[in-house]
């Protein structure tokens, strides 16, 4: 097991490393315009651009400037300066970082609590009124695009425009640290709007692996065994079932971590969403890239971890 | 009289690794371990084994579907180990191959009769449809069936029928070396005589060299006049039906046997004289 | 066999299956008993209702589209009426089975020894201590080697025969009073298999169990079975003690299982004789006698009546379902050993009547 994961952190830095690479060509050789410019923002002095091109060390040959690149990203951190926003985009990203990461793992917790137990039951109770009403729902939950039902749940539930004025609406995210009650009011409804398309999905992904587990040989010994329904459906049937979808909500969360750019902007969470938003909107080049970089790699960190879990949770995948 | 084919210290063996991005190599695996069988025209062959006794490999190799790690593989006497291209797909023309599942040899989207007259579009021949359609229509009685099973697709036939219509492709272009790899483990036992008695017979009627790979030694001694029996890789024992099974010098041969259940005898006639049937193979027993 | 004697009583069970294109009658009136420390060998192929018997009499067959009806008697408690509770209270303690195919029928992801500390303490109450000491204390039984180890195993980490013998353990476990193998040596290699059946004839003896041994292996019934039922089509054709029915089989099916099973002590070269044809659609079974379109020695009226399952003149041990007279049987019999093929047997049977009647 150990050999297997030191393996997969191993590659996972080699894919650091490419999407660098990547990254650098995209954002450094690929446009026409002059880098130095595209960061500077829409109005810089001459001066700006000056320090720039020092910085970044444009005049010096590609391969270069590729160095300097990878150094100061991987030895310093250093993603690069906004001069739109008058900070360094590492720090502008650390701190947005907590309220996406409040915002996706609420949302995790709250779609796998709903869609676990709807999945399993619309498989045990297949073709009743359970299964109908489960599958229905999910078919809704997955229609229906995410900034419209923002939208809908503002108009329906905000204290500030909401017809029935029951949780705060746009605007009002809070830090945790400064004020719990608020920072946790603010966050239910994003938390179900984001949770809802990833519920139906996963209900219904669940319910399909369970009705084929469940008619697995190895259910019929657990039943032979004269195990208790509860412990063949769960023990046996859940865990065989749930596995593709942890690896699944893996990769899932390392997408959302990249930020929900959809909720958040909607419901004016200051996350790396809202952040992308605006830097693409002010062509804050900086920041794009540097939100780029951290989508990419929360996205590397998903797909190790999820394929250290798998082996963890499926033993005949280890050998491989 | 020269070999129709053989092989020589042949050799497969399969690399060991751990690992999907760094492939550390642990060590090999040897399905075949230095080989050598000759197969007469004519004749045959049995080759017997448990699992990872190599049987199913060796006979792969004999008929280039798989390369062999070391050793020579011929074929009328001339090294075809390594060939390629047009060589090869005459070669094709006089080696077949039927597979132990035709459920999973048989493409599910296509007819049956589509299946069988692939073989003829791969090599050029019969190009017009009706002379095609008519040999298809041969093929399939001479294997049992009815010609109207050209328009079913596979699914749609039993086990048997299946299992008839993958020999019926084998047999499509008149090679004259058959290799049948398990061909009845995966069907019923009273289909299993069936398929049988068919291979049998087109033996006969179209003087095909037999290899049969099976794990039955029942069946092995039922279908073949030489038997080689295989453990590990290796090739244990090679001898006539009638000495292996009376008498054999190995121990593992013996194991082999002590271990298959016995129905209690019931025939009443003596060994070798039967009354059956007049063009049963009694030649074959004078034929090794 | 009286009551006193049978563990396992299984009186005419029927089990059909509502499904789209009919109704799929899987077993049509089936009987047997099976008394302690005997074995009895159900001998089918596929589509002959074996194993949905089997599984029908642990009460594993439910659901809305299936329908049973007769009963199945462990101990005298009729477990088709049982309820689910009491169901699973006696499966896998007083009665257990042991599945085919033991790569699928173990489950994947947990270890050996964790599946069967369940099937101990699922009927037992003990910890987890205990259970797991009773576990290698099984798995030593069944002679796996370093059973310490490989209780720690998962199912692909072990070889086909430990696999079978791990299921063996399992099933076990709280020692049951019947066990039911349903084709439990078929996945594995010869050599595996002479010892896997002598292993489940030693723990029959040990134990006293009832076992019921189901396969298509004619030879692996000849050597384990005490009485041997033959099945097609749903139901039991014949039904012997094992030494009588291989002596003096009485079914046409029966005789072509024999003459078309290639044999170790045939001749070489020695004919096969096939028995033409199909199983047939349970779905809509064949008039009269079920086996008729595949008899050679089928007759107008056995279109039209359907044998009802009778014992022999000689004695009620040995029962049969064919119409074909007695004497006339033996007579067909005496020929297909000798060699004949069915042709020549019915050729010489018909043209001789006075020979039918000897």
């Amino acid at each position: 097991m150990a050999a297997y994961i030191l393996r997969r952190v191993l590659w996972g830095l080699v894919l650091l490393v490419l999407v660098s690479a990547l990254t650098f060509v995209v954002f450094y050789v690929l446009p026409s315009a002059d880098p130095a410019q595209l960061r500077a923002g829409r109005s810089a002095s001459p001066e700006t651009l000056a320090q720039i091109r020092e910085s970044l060390g444009l005049n010096e040959s590609l391969p270069s400037q590729f160095w300097t690149f990878l150094t100061s990203l991987m030895l310093h951190a250093d993603l690069g300066y906004s001069y739109f926003s008058g900070a360094s985009v590492g720090s502008l990203l650390i701190d947005r970082l907590p309220a996406t990461l409040a915002l996706t793992l609420g949302a995790l917790v709250l779609w796998l609590l709903v869609a676990v137990p709807v999945g399993v039951l619309a498989a045990v109770r297949r073709g009743t009124w359970v299964d109908k009403l489960t599958t229905g729902g999910a078919v809704l939950g997955i229609s229906m695009p995410v900034y419209w039902l923002g939208l809908v749940a503002l108009y329906l539930f905000s204290d500030d425009i909401g017809l029935i004025p029951l949780l705060p609406g746009a605007g009002a995210y809070v830090p945790l640290t400064e004020d719990p009650g608020a920072w946790f009011a603010a966050l239910v409804l994003p938390w179900l709007v984001l949770a809802s398309t990833f519920t139906a999905v996963y209900a219904r992904l669940l319910r399909g692996n369970m009705i084929e587990v469940l008619s697995e040989d190895y259910v019929r010994t657990a039943r032979a065994k004269g195990l208790s329904e509860r412990r063949v459906v769960l023990r046996h049937g859940l865990r065989a079932a749930a596995t593709p979808l942890v690896t699944l909500a893996g990769l899932d969360v390392g997408l959302l971590l990249g930020g929900a750019v959809l909720v958040e902007t909607v419901f004016n969470i200051p996350g790396i969403g809202s952040l992308s938003y605006d830097a693409i909107v002010n062509a804050d080049y900086p920041v794009i890239q540097g939100t780029v970089l951290l989508a990419a790699c929360f996205v590397i960190v998903a797909n190790i971890v999820v394929d250290i879990l798998y082996a963890y949770l499926d033993p005949r995948v280890r050998e491989a | 009289m020269t070999a129709l084919a053989a092989v020589e210290r042949l050799e497969k063996r399969y690399p060991l690794t751990r690992g999907v991005v760094l492939r550390r190599r642990l060590g090999e695996v040897s399905a075949v371990d230095d080989v050598s069988l000759a197969v007469e025209e004519g004749e045959s062959l049995g080759i017997v084994g448990e699992s990872g006794s190599g049987k199913t490999t060796l006979a792969r190799i004999l008929i280039n579907l798989v390369e062999p790690t070391s050793g020579v593989v011929r074929y009328r006497g001339e090294d075809v180990t390594h060939a390629r291209g047009a060589a090869l797909r005459a070669l094709r023309r006089e080696r077949q191959m039927v597979f132990q599942d035709p459920a999973d040899s048989l493409n599910p989207r296509r007819t049956v009769g589509a299946a069988i007259a692939e073989p003829f579009a791969i090599h050029g021949l019969l190009p017009e449809r009706s002379t095609r359609a008519r040999r298809v229509a041969e093929l399939l009685e001479q294997v049992g069936l009815e010609p109207a099973h050209a328009n079913r697709y596979p699914h749609e036939l039993s086990g048997g029928m299946r299992q008839r219509v993958g020999i019926a492709r084998a047999i499509a272009l008149g090679p004259r070396l058959l290799v049948a790899d398990e061909p009845v483990s995966a069907l019923d036992v009273s289909i299993q005589a069936q398929i049988l008695t068919l291979l049998r017979d087109l033996r006969r009627d179209l003087s095909l060299t037999l290899v049969l790979i099976a794990h039955d030694l029942a069946v092995v001694r039922h279908m073949c006049e030489r038997v080689a029996v295989m453990r590990a890789g290796r090739l244990v024992e090679l001898a006539t039906a009638e000495e292996l099974y009376r008498a054999p010098r190995e121990a593992y041969t013996r194991e082999l046997l002590a271990a298959v259940p016995r129905i209690p005898a019931f025939e009443g006639a003596a060994p070798g004289g039967r009354q059956s049937s007049p063009d049963s193979s009694s030649s074959s027993s004078s034929s090794t | 066999m009286s009551d006193a004697e049978a563990v396992l009583r299984v009186e005419d069970l029927r089990v059909a299956f509502d499904t789209r294109d009919g109704l799929l009658q899987a077993v049509d009136g089936v009987s047997f008993a099976v008394a302690r420390g005997r074995t009895l060998g159900i001998v089918g192929e596929s589509g002959s209702g074996k194993t949905v018997a089997a599984t029908t009499a642990m009460g594993l067959v439910r659901g809305a589209r299936v329908r049973t009806s007769g009963r199945v008697l462990l101990d005298g408690e009729d477990l088709l009426g049982a309820s689910p509770e009491r169901l699973r209270a006696l499966r896998g303690a007083t009665i257990a089975m042991v599945f085919q195919d033991p790569l699928s029928a173990l489950h994947p992801l947990l270890r050996v020894g964790a599946q069967i500390e369940e099937a101990v303490r699922a009927h037992r109450d003990v910890g987890r201590a205990a259970a797991r000491a009773r576990t290698l204390e099984l798995l030593e039984h069944v002679a796996i080697p370093d059973a310490r180890r490989r209780r720690d195993a998962y199912p692909h980490e072990l070889s086909g025969g430990m696999r079978q013998r791990a299921m063996i353990a399992m099933a076990l476990a709280n020692e049951p009073r019947v066990l039911i193998a349903d084709e439990p040596t078929t996945a594995l290699d010869v050599t595996v298999q002479a010892q896997i059946l002598a292993l489940l004839r030693r723990l029959r003896d040990e134990l006293g169990m009832a076992m019921v041994l189901i396969t298509h292996d004619l030879g692996v019934v000849a050597e384990t079975a005490d009485e041997v039922a033959v099945m097609y089509a749903g139901r039991i054709v014949e039904q012997a003690p094992a030494a009588e029915l291989f002596a003096a089989p009485q079914h046409p099916y029966t005789w072509g299982l024999l003459r078309s099973t290639p044999r170790l002590e045939a001749a070489v070269g020695a004919d096969l004789v096939a028995i033409p044809g199909r199983p047939p659609s349970l779905l809509q079974p064949p008039s009269g006698c079920r086996f008729h379109p595949r008899c050679p020695y089928v007759r107008e009226r056995h279109r039209e009546v359907d044998p009802a399952l009778e014992p022999l003149a000689a004695g009620p041990d040995h029962r049969v379902a064919c119409l074909l007279p007695e004497a006339e049987r033996q007579a067909l019999w005496a020929r297909l050993a000798a060699g004949a093929t069915p042709e020549q047997a019915r050729a010489a049977a018909a043209g001789g009547s006075e020979e039918a009647a000897r």
